[in-house]
């Protein structure tokens, strides 16, 4: 028995397909579309092109990504609950919207982006000086808190969502954008009345990390196909610019990544 | 009990310029030397991977952990100070090279004014000039005295640049030309031309081509890649200690480089230093290293904080202005300056290097006339195209949206849109700025912080305010479609970057009285001790500071030549 479980594990190993996403949606499909309706299913909201249901040989159904397309396995969550990244997501995406200009925050994966920064260092404070006594100081004095940004994401998120439930009576994510805005906006200006951490504080954390993930290097989760960069014209990871420093003329390039750095066979 | 090692010749607390010019000097004259290190090993082919804006600029991949130790802030004696938890204002170095690996490179001469800065406000304009509390006072050395040390470290490092014009004399031209111009360079210079200033070339330690030093290393030239300033250099083209000193003095066979190693205590007995305590940061086991001398290059703060925590020198009593350590703490009046926009011409600024640039001086020390002006002293200002990193490039035009539709799509047409002319304001000491250890808040060993009592005053605010008219007049010269100027100095606070340019503390002078370090940077009542850094600075000039360091870490090392010699008072 114990053979045959590790051979299965091992099999699930080796092959990731049937995705979680797809298990979920087969499980929605099966139990006449109650999951699909919630908020599993609003996770699925941009049912993967790349993946096909295929009946094989032996009748049974399998989930197959096509050898020439990539999925990006990195589109997990490490660290927030699926509710915490559907506000994040929505709330990301008013602060830097998808526009003319080219992608929003959710195309370039700034929600991913935050959870995988919230699970590190970054989350837990790691290389900041968190020992007491705590006392409430000047503005020119920093933040002096004790709670670590993973507390204060999921005190704050929270708090969007009570928010939202009292003056709208819907979840952050189903809100109008306007009215996504107005959230938002109350948190910014501190309209929002916290006792726990600071709204316009957390409203300050969000923006800035959606910034990050929006201009970081890919490798981080977001600026999803370099599109961050591809707004600002931002060549990234380039080895020399001598060429060109000296030239009147702009100089557009394609962004290169750190990924390009490393040798990938 | 900490395990007693063998003696060395000389100790070093700390292997950044300070350290790595002392090690790197006295090796070569065979002395033996040990270097205490508190950070880990660095060196070049760490940086295959430093394009990484987030890593390096927003998650200080290379300073100081501060879960461990930081310091603490208050801006004047009636508030409670309270701990650094994050970076904001300036970060702090740490591992081999320290600072030294992080910095942009733009290495300044400070001017002749400024060694004398006493008598020659009190000469032009008289005492009125100087206001109350203002405890500006003469260095103890001129620039003529120091000119030739200035010259070794622009030597040791390839500075590439031109004279300037209004600057000190010279005894050479710099080792290596100007980095090359840019489009917007071209623009300062024209303007400021056409305002009848004097434009020159940033001197700059990334260099303009390759260039073999005196000690035989050889650099490869700056390819403008625009990641400077919070990161290393994988070209090795800018000068840091890791790619020039430090190898000098390994080759010795002299030098014994520990990293890991913590120095919590300077040892000393009957008026003299005796050696170290240090902790194995890997082990936790604590040694004692004897020495002949000490030298402490660990930054300004770690400076003052362990003479301190040691009991050397008599600590500064901001009531009565007397004792020195921990006296006359600066930094840097950054916030006069401008921001050009341009409808119709984009910049390829995402290119650069720390110290690409131009700049005037024509309104530095008293190259001009303050008779009418409420301030001493003035900044260097210059366009400086440093590579503008798209997480922390979205400069918007005032009035726009904070976030949102609006300030995306400005953020994004602004990004290569935009021209920055700043001023490095000079910062003047006064008598109720000052270091000393906190009481409350400590350091992973249990040992009190550092804790800093700073503000800004009229002073900076009147420079601000002038400041930021000029530079907004050379934008405005240089054709930008909309200028912003910003003439308002807010109350110094550390949540924002401003400048790693701190100063003060151990400072030097012409008396014991008034000073803790002579022109040699030898502790005055323990003269077989060195203490070397912008700690010796009794305010800061308007220029950044690692040029001025540098030469008097190169004069210090002459002076503990001469003390190996012969013991005793250098001055």
């Amino acid at each position: 028995m114990a053979n045959e479980t590790e051979e299965q594990d091992l099999k699930e190993r080796k092959e990731p397909d049937p995705s979680r996403r797809n298990f979920l949606k087969n499980s929605g499909y099966a139990v006449g579309g109650l999951i699909v309706g919630g908020v599993v299913g609003s996770l699925l909201r941009s049912p993967n092109k790349s993946t096909t249901n295929n009946t094989n040989n032996n009748g049974t159904t399998e989930n197959k990504t096509p050898a020439n397309e990539t999925v990006n396995f990195n589109q997990a969550l490490m660290y927030f609950t699926q509710e915490q990244f559907l506000i994040t997501e929505a709330a990301t995406e008013r602060l830097f919207p998808a526009d003319d200009n080219g992608p929003g925050a959710k195309e370039l994966g700034v929600a991913y982006f935050i959870d995988h920064q919230l699970a590190g260092e970054w989350g837990v404070n790691g290389r900041e000086y968190m020992q007491g006594p705590f006392y409430k100081g000047e503005t020119t004095q920093g933040y002096q808190g004790r709670l670590k940004r993973r507390e204060i994401f999921d005190i704050g998120l929270q708090e969007m969502q009570n928010y939202s439930n009292k003056k709208f009576q819907k979840k952050f994510k189903d809100l109008t954008p306007e009215q996504q805005d107005e959230v938002l906006k109350d948190f910014e200006t501190d309209e929002v009345k916290l006792t726990t951490i600071s709204a316009s504080g957390f409203f300050k954390t969000l923006f800035g990390s959606t910034m990050e993930g929006a201009y970081a290097d890919p490798l981080y989760g977001g600026n999803g196909n370099m599109g961050g960069w591809k707004l600002k014209n931002f060549p990234g990871n380039q080895m020399s610019y001598t060429k060109i420093i000296e030239q009147d003329k702009f100089e557009k390039m394609a962004p290169v990544s750190l990924r390009e750095h490393l040798p990938h066979s | 009990m900490a395990t007693k090692l063998p003696k060395t010749d000389v100790v070093i607390v700390g292997v950044g310029w300070g350290g790595g010019i002392i090690a790197s000097e006295l090796t070569k004259n065979g002395l033996s030397v040990v270097g205490l290190e508190r950070g880990k090993e660095r060196k070049t082919e760490d940086y295959y991977m430093v394009h990484d804006e987030l890593r390096y600029a927003l998650r200080y991949e290379m300073f100081q952990d501060l879960s461990k130790e930081t310091i603490t802030f208050r801006g004047n004696e009636k508030i409670r100070a309270l701990p650094m938890r994050s970076y904001g204002s300036f970060l702090l170095g740490d591992g081999l090279g320290g600072s030294g690996v992080h910095w942009n490179g733009q290495t300044f001469r400070f001017l002749p004014y400024d060694f004398e800065i006493k008598s020659k406000t009190i000469e032009r304009y008289g005492k009125s000039k100087i206001p109350d509390g203002m405890t500006i006072q003469d260095w103890g050395i001129t620039y003529d005295k120091l000119e030739p040390y200035f010259n070794k470290f622009e030597k040791l490092t390839g500075i590439s640049g031109d004279v300037n014009p209004l600057g000190g004399k010279r005894s050479e031209k710099y080792p290596t030309p100007p980095m090359k111009d840019t489009p917007g360079m071209k623009m300062f210079s024209d303007s400021c031309k056409g305002l009848n200033y004097h434009p020159y070339h940033m001197p700059s330690a990334n260099l303009s081509e390759q260039y073999t030093n005196p000690d035989g290393i050889a650099r490869a030239a700056c390819q403008y890649c625009g990641y400077c300033e919070r990161f290393g250099c994988e070209y090795g083209a800018k000068a840091d200690p890791v790619v020039t000193v430090i190898p000098v003095a390994k080759n010795t066979g002299k030098f014994e480089l520990r990293t890991h190693s913590n120095v919590r205590r300077v040892l000393h007995k009957g008026g003299k230093a005796t050696g170290v305590l240090y902790i194995d940061t890997t082990t936790g086991e604590e040694y004692e290293q004897p020495a002949d001398i000490v030298v402490m290059t660990s930054y300004v703060f770690n400076n003052a904080r362990l003479l301190l925590l040691s009991g050397i020198g008599k600590p500064y009593d901001p009531k009565t202005g007397t004792g020195v350590i921990g006296k006359n703490y600066a930094y840097q009046v950054l916030k006069g300056a401008g921001v050009g926009f341009f409808e119709d011409k984009e910049f390829n600024i995402f290119a650069g290097a720390g110290s690409l640039g131009m700049c005037i001086d024509d309104f530095n020390g008293d190259n001009f006339d303050h008779k009418d002006l409420k301030f001493i002293h003035g900044a260097n200002i210059s366009y400086s195209q440093t590579g503008a990193r798209p997480i922390q490039n979205n400069t918007v035009p005032p009035g726009t949206a904070k976030w949102g539709k609006d300030y995306k799509a400005a953020s994004v047409k602004y990004a290569n849109r935009h021209i920055n002319v700043g001023a490095q304001g000079s910062c003047m000491p006064f008598r109720h700025h000052f270091l000393d250890l906190d009481p409350t808040y400590k350091d992973e060993f249990g040992d009190p912080l550092m804790r800093i009592t700073f503000d800004f005053e009229d002073q900076d605010r009147e420079l601000v305010k002038f400041m930021g008219g000029k530079c907004g007049d050379i934008l405005k010269q240089m054709g930008a479609d909309k200028v912003v100027a910003n003439t308002e100095l807010a109350p110094y606070e550390i949540t924002t970057y401003q400048s790693t340019h701190n100063t003060g503390g151990v400072i030097m002078g012409d008396s014991p009285d008034t000073s803790a370090v002579n022109n040699y940077l030898q502790m005055w009542d323990t003269d077989n001790l060195f203490v070397i850094g912008a700690s010796a600075f009794p305010h800061n000039s308007g220029y950044n500071p690692t040029g001025t360091v540098g030469a008097l870490a190169y004069r210090a090392a002459e002076g503990i030549l001469k003390y190996h010699q012969k013991p005793g008072s250098l001055v």
